[in-house]
């Protein structure tokens, strides 16, 4: 049973405001990822959970107790760092025996405890080797039983697979979650890749500059972004942005581009009346764009001509332009499209998206 | 490697370091051929059809028997010993402390701390010894070790906390996080977490400053006075110069004698040593 709660919390660094105002609850139970660019506040906010870095101002409660004072130690939480960060002068047996000694367990409740540990992350076979020993995935795992042999309230994670290989990284991705599964304990975890925040949170905070741009479940995020840059940062490849104006013509609503008009499916006029006669942002994802089959209305469809196509087996992106507006569809593998060639696509109205072109909020 | 053609090889690689080497231990050969020479040889005049400078072929121990009988040649080893090692203990143990804060603790002012024990380390001995001798003779420690043990801190202690310090600061600070996270306090991460891992910087700020007081030269010669209480560069010079008569042959036993302690303790930790002076810890 253990909750994290984060109120007005704000860091500063001399001159970098570098967390701004984060308000979240983080659930018991729950495993919550931190995704954002580079540089967005999200280790910043980790380790003033952590303990390891002072609060400018703001709270972090844990289990309903303010513990902005609190020494890392007594927040009962673990920590699995970027670099590892496994004693390297120690065995396996003795990084994760660390902890425990350190909190003065007796001998044998830490011969098991670790013994439970290694079982679950199959590194039985390492503990007498010293890190330098073990190979990138191996070091990776002792760091994770460094944490769960505590059997902590709130795990953190740091960008705990960036430094392995892409392989080993989906590898890695899906035991973290089968272990999170299996414990259930409380969980933040920290990365800047958008694919290991959908797959592996129950709930997502996008951060950008410090300041939590939405915080929802995965499927949330990526059906219903809150502003232009959650659209764009969730999912892969990005969504595709349009300048368009609205325009009110023989009593619809038109959005329209340079060289094509296109008719917002008519639950969404009504939130986009208001925006009449100005610019905004039309966002569709590449995978909601197709080529037309003859069948769709030609309110959803318009003509661009492909400039690069990239086979990837299971689907085709192909690189097109509709006018001056650059965009990405991914489209069926069975589409034979060159370069050059001028194709009609067609869009799912469901699934349009529009932003204020100043606030870039979503309308 | 250099690469590419032989003659490549032999100009930029074979000869130079041939060289090296040759201007590098010339001195030691030369002190160690002087050892085993009789006086007798080493008295030649060089115009003479006996001289044989480079070699002798009747080697004899006289010399480093009369180092150790008629002069208190082992008095001056033991007092070496004894000030070397306990003042290079002392300055580890300080030098190890504020290395650690110095790097570690974001203190208010800690970076100009820093230059300033820095500065304090590039003021010449030359300067120093005078105000210093002024307090030794206060305390009345004069002519005894302590003079050198308690005055030999005074630049090896800084010394020592500026290579601790860029140690220090090449050890990852998440091993100290994590070790805070598991539990332990301040005190603990470093005892059991951030020294261990520190060793090898350890140790070459040990050999370094035990170098630098056992051929520490100034502060003895004024400190010490009596003959049995000397070190042995100052022995040495003061007992085996006599006027303008130099004894060559103790003279040079006593500086090869004098040099083994240092090159055993080289030797010794020379894995380590490297290691520390090519930093880095690999988490
Ligand atoms: N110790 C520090 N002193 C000064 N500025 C800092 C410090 N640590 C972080 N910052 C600044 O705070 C901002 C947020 O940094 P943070 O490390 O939280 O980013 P991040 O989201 O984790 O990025 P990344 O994905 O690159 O790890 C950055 O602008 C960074 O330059
Ligand atoms: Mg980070």
């Amino acid at each position: 049973m253990a909750q994290v709660v984060i109120r007005n919390l704000n860091k500063k660094f001399d001159e970098v405001h570098a967390v701004k105002d984060v308000n979240l609850q983080i659930n018991d139970k729950e495993f919550m990822v931190f995704v954002g660019p580079s540089g967005c506040g999200k280790t910043t906010t980790l380790r003033m959970v952590a303990g390891l870095e002072s609060i400018t101002s703001g709270e972090v409660l844990i289990n309903d107790t303010v513990v902005n004072e609190l020494p890392p130690m007594d927040r009962d939480i673990a920590m699995v760092f970027q670099n590892y960060a496994l004693y390297p002068h120690m065995s396996v047996y003795d990084n994760m025996a660390f902890g425990l000694k350190m909190r003065k367990f007796d001998k044998a409740e830490i011969a098991q405890r670790v013994q439970e540990a290694a079982d679950i992350l199959d590194i039985g076979p390492l503990l007498k080797r010293k890190p330098r020993q073990l190979s990138g995935g191996q070091r990776q795992r002792v760091a994770l039983g460094r944490a769960i042999v505590r059997h902590p309230q709130v795990f953190l994670f740091d960008e705990p697979l960036s430094n392995l290989d892409a392989k080993l990284r989906v590898q890695m991705r899906v035991e973290l979650k089968k272990l999170h599964n299996r414990l259930g304990t409380t969980a933040i975890y920290v990365t800047h890749d958008q694919v290991e925040a959908m797959t592996l949170g129950d709930r997502v905070v996008v951060m950008k500059d410090g300041l939590v741009q939405q915080v929802g479940a995965p499927l949330e995020l990526y059906n219903r972004p809150a502003n232009r840059f959650v659209a764009g940062f969730i999912g892969s490849p990005a969504m595709n942005f349009l300048p368009v104006t609205l325009a009110d013509t023989d009593g619809s609503l038109w959005a329209v581009g340079p060289e094509f008009r296109v008719k917002p499916p008519a639950a969404m006029a009504g939130r986009l009346r208001g925006h009449t006669g100005k610019a905004v942002l039309l966002g569709i994802r590449p995978e909601d764009l197709r080529v037309t089959n003859g069948a769709d209305p030609a309110d959803h469809t318009f003509e661009a001509t492909v400039e690069v196509t990239e086979q990837l087996g299971s689907e085709i992106l192909l690189d097109l332009t509709a006018g001056p507006a650059p965009m990405v569809a991914s489209v069926e593998p069975t589409v034979t499209a060159k370069v050059g060639d001028r194709l009609r696509l067609a869009f799912n109205p469901d699934r349009l998206h529009v932003f204020d072109s100043q606030t870039e909020a979503s309308i | 490697m250099i690469e590419g053609a032989a003659w490549r090889r032999w100009v930029f690689f074979y000869i130079p370091l041939t060289l090296f080497v040759f201007v590098l231990l010339f001195p030691f050969y030369w002190m160690l051929i002087t050892t085993f020479r009789p006086d007798g040889e080493l008295y030649q005049p060089w115009n003479s059809p006996r001289y044989q400078p480079f070699w002798t072929s009747n080697p004899t121990l006289d010399h480093i028997k009369y180092l150790f009988a008629e002069t208190l040649f082992s008095a001056w080893l033991w007092n070496t010993m004894f000030i070397a090692t306990i003042s290079t203990a002392i300055s580890l143990f300080c030098g190890v402390l504020a290395g650690y804060a110095l790097s570690r603790l974001n203190f208010p002012f800690a970076g100009s701390l820093g230059t300033g024990i820095f500065v304090t380390y590039l003021v010449p001995q030359t300067l120093l010894f005078i105000p210093l001798a002024d307090i030794i003779r206060n305390f009345k420690l004069g002519d005894t070790p302590w003079s050198l043990v308690l005055t030999y801190p005074t630049f090896l202690i800084p010394f020592c906390t500026w290579l601790m310090m860029g140690y220090f600061k090449s050890v990852p600070k998440e091993l100290e996080e994590c070790a805070r996270i598991d539990g332990a306090s301040r005190l603990q991460a470093m005892l059991y977490i951030i020294i261990p891992v520190a060793v090898p910087g350890i140790l070459s700020a040990g050999i370094f400053a035990f170098t630098l007081s056992w051929n520490e030269f100034i502060y003895a010669l004024v400190f010490l006075s009596s003959p049995e209480q000397k070190t042995v560069p100052v022995g040495v010079t003061s007992e085996l110069i006599r006027g303008d008569v130099f004894f060559w042959g103790p003279l040079m036993a006593a500086a090869l004698l004098g040099s083994i302690p240092v090159a055993m303790v080289y030797s010794f930790f020379v894995e380590h040593y490297v290691a520390g002076l090519t930093g880095s810890v690999k988490g």
